[in-house]
């Protein structure tokens, strides 16, 4: 640790931590970051650049980081993209730079970076366009594999992680001394208070200065105050907590690292990481601001870093950037950092001031130390490969460009200061207005949409009196709008630190050859390897829009945002485009302000828990017979039963011929079933159906399918008349609360005049289907007392009556076109039930069959499935269902629309049947149908919806919508060029007992 | 994250409920609406940036349905109103009146 000062700093030097980084063996100090570390120890190389893989290094201190990302950890652990300067070191820690291959220090694609010109804005949109295919195998890996970050872990995550949920008064964002002022004046108030900072100690901006509050190091102060507040029964501080989303309503998400800075794994049992959901009555927003890069030739190379990053490193860490240091600033704050490294001992080679006349404070104070301070002046060039080793300086000229004589001085570390860019990502996701400030270049908070205020750093007040003065008056404010104190603040405590100082906007600084040309390059963002000439090229090119530039030269769009490039950018654009900065406007900032996991953001929600599961009253017995089972919404119905030997084919062909020739059994208990009973009842079904119901007796059961007022068919099923007033509505699994929330909204909103009750009773009945020839036979064993022959329990009626020893509703009714019974009794008894017919039916071959099996049966026979062979776009005279649609009724939902010209077009899709001409062959579902044969682009006249392998019929049997389907009958198109053209005949949509013949038995 | 004040359960979040568009759209007498006036009620919706009129149900809650004017750039909810009246007057809505 070369470059450890041997006093100072807030490192614990008693504990030693040992960390490899880059294959390289390193130790370092309790309380240092991954960054710290390494300058500690006097490596600046990283990583490689995203596109030229240039060397990078450490350019800032904090969550603004642009270039020193890492990969962490190894196996399971690993984590890509982190960045090093907030990656807390722990004992045995391992990571590597990212965009580096096989190393940082040796990449084998620098390459690229000697065709760079090969490589302007826009390269990929204008290099990989033909031909399509190769995008897939050829230019997407390629690119991918040399650009793509870090690595994501393979193996399954083995952390846990959660969520809670927290209601506040006050909300404070950030942890220096705004917003530490903020939180002990609503605190103190008695507001319930949440403050939420980032970092591992509060402090902020103090734990990079030497400046003293009332008394004493900044940072001692900040952790009284800490200590002040966790006394305080009201106030929670979350540290180690990155506020990352602003949403409506002040609804807030922040994101907690509980055990990062442990090391993997430890605690045991400890959740890794918490989401936090905050619902906040006022937000303080004391987010402070991030040193802005200076923009000039060569700006990237390692051991150019940001002169508050190295203020940071050299009195919160005690580490030295290096053994000589050049300052390249325009503003007075950043002399600070160069008077700090003198004041610990180390070497400042020259102060670079593009300012002609500056007059810093602490500009004598480094001349008497020896620092050359060139005025009027900036770096035009910079040298050394894997390290700066020297920069070349030069005065500027009248024009912008050059002038004089040109200094080569040597250093290995470049600090630079453009002045400070208000941190107002938050404001700006709060839907804020940002105004732009001309004097200091900034963009500050304007008009708030939401109940917050900016204040300190963030608000564009960077003197640290005015920062405790504004977060104390916040933090009364928002305690007094939750009703606690009288919104006075509390005297705030005197400092002993310099004001800001002036500072002069300068956007790019000239090189030794215009713009674009040569080698060098002035590096706007760091990870997208974006210049300034890029956003030139693009200006020339002709984009105008801020967003239509960034997103073409990819400014600001890596995983930092551009927090330390869009000011940057945005003011290059202006100029390229000869217009103010206002006028070229601002991008929006978007929620996350730093990444966050996908393991924080799912909580305890994964694996079975992500989604309830539901589960019928025989799912155990189909799960001690082997069952497969298929997830249909939230249930788990069975698949299909293999029994051993067999796999799924055969399976489903076993339980096809069972009910064609025996009896089989469903457990259909997850069809949604919603109670309607009221006076009113027949006429909301004679709305909502397509067809009758106060033509139904009781007693009876009647098909529907029902459209929205838009004609088309968004859900079918089975409704019986079990009173005057009184019906069971059956519908789809998947759509039953869809359907029940659609009957809602029409008595709520609409016909809030009828008088109607609709209940949801799924979860009541256990629903069992019977079906095959020895159906009734089965049946007659288990329900004695009940009439089961045709005349007395005709196809689609209802009775009730005792089954299998429990009171029963039995529905005659069929989705296979067999003889087919229904039986509903009580859910706790659904496994009785079953159980009694499957003894009953053993002597008959009763056989259990699963939902591929009724698949296959019920396209057999010819019968939709709603969300199958429908889409939303297909009416009931598509489906050739028109037998279902009332001529009599004057008005039910749909029927305006089909007489609109659309519907009744006579080129709509169509439902048909399809065979193959090869029976063998059995179409994928989703294959498109095309009328010839021919080189693509062929049009497409439709899509098969259904297709399977029928072992009733012996051969392949699909359903399809088809162009004006019902006008090709008989004729043969083509399954598309995927499947080699295969010809096909269209047929009608029925494959097996047309008639009907087979439903009584 | 919006926090609406259900009339019969208080300040839920969003996720409790449903939207259910643009409110005073009645269902016209099909009878005597052209082809024009029903493709206006099943797709046409003002789009309006300021105060919107628009319709929502506590689906995890009471499952009622209620009105609410809302100001579609600060996403405030202003007013919440039974179904079947009319629409308020709400600070700064033109549209509003009855």
């Amino acid at each position: 640790m070369r470059f450890r000062l041997k006093e100072g700093g807030r490192i614990d030097r008693a504990q030693r931590l040992r960390f490899t980084f880059n294959g390289r063996r390193y130790e370092g100090f309790a309380g240092d970051t991954l960054a710290s570390a390494l300058i500690a120890n006097g490596t600046h190389l990283t990583s490689r650049s995203f596109k030229y893989h240039r060397p990078r290094g450490i350019l800032t201190a904090g969550a603004e980081e642009p270039s020193a990302l890492v990969q962490l950890g190894e196996g399971a652990r690993t984590e890509p993209n982190l960045r090093a300067t907030q990656v807390e070191l722990y004992d045995g820690l391992t990571a590597a730079g990212v965009n580096a291959w096989p190393s940082a220090n040796c990449d084998f694609a620098a390459w690229t970076g000697r065709l760079a010109p090969l490589f302007p804005a826009g390269f990929y949109y204008k290099t990989f366009l033909w031909p399509a295919s190769f995008w897939k195998f050829v230019y997407e890996p390629t690119i991918r594999r040399m650009a793509g970050l870090g690595r994501a872990p393979e193996a399954p995550d083995p952390d846990s992680y959660d969520k809670r949920h927290v209601h506040c008064d006050v909300l404070v964002v950030g942890g220096g001394p705004a917003g530490i002022a903020a939180a002990l004046a609503a605190g103190e108030a008695g507001a319930r208070v949440l403050l939420v900072d980032e970092e591992a100690t509060l402090g902020g901006a103090l734990l990079g200065q030497r400046h003293k509050v009332d008394g004493v190091d900044g940072a001692a102060w900040a952790q009284a105050a800490a200590g002040r507040l966790a006394a305080m029964e009201e106030v929670r501080v979350l540290s180690r907590t990155t506020l990352f989303g602003y949403y409506d309503h002040n609804s807030l998400s922040a994101f907690e690292r509980r055990t990062d800075h442990l090391g993997p794994g430890t605690p045991a049992g400890m959740s890794r990481q918490r989401l936090w959901n905050i619902k906040a009555g006022r937000v303080v927003l004391a987010t402070g601001a991030h040193e802005r890069p200076l923009v000039f030739a060569d700006n990237d190379r390692p051991g150019i870093m940001l002169a508050s990053a190295a203020q940071r490193y050299l009195n919160h860490y005690a580490a030295l950037p290096g053994e000589r240091a050049v300052l390249f600033t325009n503003n007075d704050a950043a002399y600070e950092a160069a008077h700090d490294i003198v004041e610990a001992g180390g070497t400042v080679g020259a102060v670079v001031d593009c300012r002609h006349e500056p007059a810093a404070p602490l500009a004598p104070k480094l001349e008497e130390a020896g620092v050359a301070l060139h005025t009027g002046s900036v770096i035009a060039a910079t040298h050394g490969t894997k390290r700066v080793r020297s920069v070349t300086v030069a005065k500027l000229g009248e024009g912008g460009g050059l002038s004089g004589e040109q200094y080569r001085i040597f250093c290995d570390s470049v600090l630079v200061s453009g002045g400070w860019n208000p941190a107002v990502h938050l404001f700006s996701q709060s839907a804020g207005k940002l105004a732009f400030e001309e004097a200091r270049g900034i963009f500050l908070p304007g008009k708030a949409t939401q109940a917050l205020e900016a204040v300190g750093a963030a608000n564009g007040s960077f003197g640290l009196a005015s920062c405790l003065a504004e977060g104390a008056a916040a933090g009364a404010r928002a305690a007094e709008a939750a009703g606690f104190g009288d919104g006075t603040p509390p005297p705030t405590p005197p400092v002993e630190a310099p004001e800001p100082g002036a500072i002069t906007p300068f956007w790019l600084a000239p090189g030794q050859k215009p713009l674009g040309h040569g080698k060098a390059k002035h590096m706007v963002d760091h990870q997208d390897d974006v210049t300034a000439a890029d956003i030139r090229l693009a200006a020339r090119e002709g984009f105008r829009s801020v967003e239509h530039v960034k997103r073409y030269t990819t400014v600001g769009m890596g995983t930092d945002q551009g927090k330390t490039a869009n000011v940057n950018g945005l003011a290059i654009l202006a100029d390229a485009l000869g217009k103010t900065v206002p006028e070229v406007g601002f991008t929006t900032y978007r929620p996350p302000y730093t990444p966050v996991t996908f393991g924080a953001l799912a909580g305890r929600d994964t694996g079975p828990l992500m989604d309830p599961v539901r589960r019928t009253a025989m799912h155990e017995w189909h799960e001690a017979e082997g069952a497969v089972f298929e997830p249909v919404g939230q249930w788990l119905r069975p698949w299909w039963y293999p029994r051993p030997g067999e796999d799924k084919h055969a399976a489903v062909a076993r339980e096809c011929r069972a009910v064609r020739e025996a009896a089989g059994i469903l457990d259909a208990s997850t069809l949604g079933k919603i109670d309607i009973k009221g006076p009113d009842a027949t006429t909301l079904l004679d709305m909502v159906y397509t067809n009758a119901f106060s033509t139904l007796k009781v007693g009876r059961v009647r098909y529907g399918l029902m459209c929205g007022d838009d004609g088309m068919v968004f859900d079918d099923g089975t409704t019986a008349r079990l009173g005057e007033n009184h019906y069971l509505m059956t519908t789809t699994t998947g759509n039953a609360a869809h359907v029940l929330e659609w009957l809602e909204e029409w008595l709520q909103t609409e016909w809030p005049e009828l008088r109607v009750y609709c209940t949801s009773v799924t979860e009541q009945w256990a629903t069992v289907a019977l079906a095959g020839p020895r159906a009734r036979d089965v049946l007659a064993a288990v329900a004695p007392e009940m009439a089961l022959d045709t005349d007395s329990f005709p196809f689609m009626s209802v009775k009730e009556g005792i089954v299998a020893g429990v009171d029963a509703r039995v529905f005659r009714i069929s989705f296979t076109g067999e003889l087919s019974f229904e039986i509903n009794v009580p859910w706790q008894h659904g496994r009785r039930l079953w159980e009694a017919l499957m003894e009953a039916g053993a002597a008959h071959g009763i056989t259990p069959y699963g939902t591929e099996a009724m698949h296959v049966l019920r396209a057999e026979r010819g019968f939709i499935i709603v969300g199958q062979e429908t889409d939303g776009t297909t009416t009931p005279h598509d489906l050739g269902m028109d037998w279902i649609v009332s001529k009599k009724k004057s008005d039910f939902l749909g029927k305006r629309a089909w007489s609109r010209e659309d519907s009744r077009r006579e080129d709509r899709k169509q439902l048909v049947g399809i065979l193959t001409d090869d029976p063998k062959k059995v179409l994928p579902e989703g294959t498109q149908l095309v009328e010839t044969r021919g080189q693509p682009p062929i049009p497409m006249i439709g899509h098969v919806t259904s297709s399977y392998e029928s072992p009733t019929l012996g051969r392949s049997i699909a359903l399809a919508l088809v162009r004006s389907g019902r006008a090709r009958k008989g004729e043969t198109i083509y399954a598309a060029p995927e499947s080699g053209f295969l010809p096909c005949k269209v047929t009608e949509p029925v494959f097996y007992d047309p008639e009907g013949a087979k439903r009584d038995g | 994250m919006l926090w609406i004040d259900c009339p019969w359960c208080g300040a839920r979040p969003e996720t409790e409920f449903r939207y259910g568009g643009e409110a005073h759209i009645a269902r016209p007498d099909p009878a005597t609406t052209d082809d024009a006036g029903w493709a206006d009620y099943l797709f046409m919706r003002s789009n309006p940036k300021g105060v919107h009129a628009e319709r929502w149900m506590h689906r995890e809650g009471c499952r009622r349905w209620f009105n609410a004017l809302r100001d579609t750039v600060s996403n405030d909810v202003l007013t919440i109103y039974p179904m079947g009246t009319a629409r308020p007057d709400a600070p700064g809505d033109e549209a509003g009146g009855g």
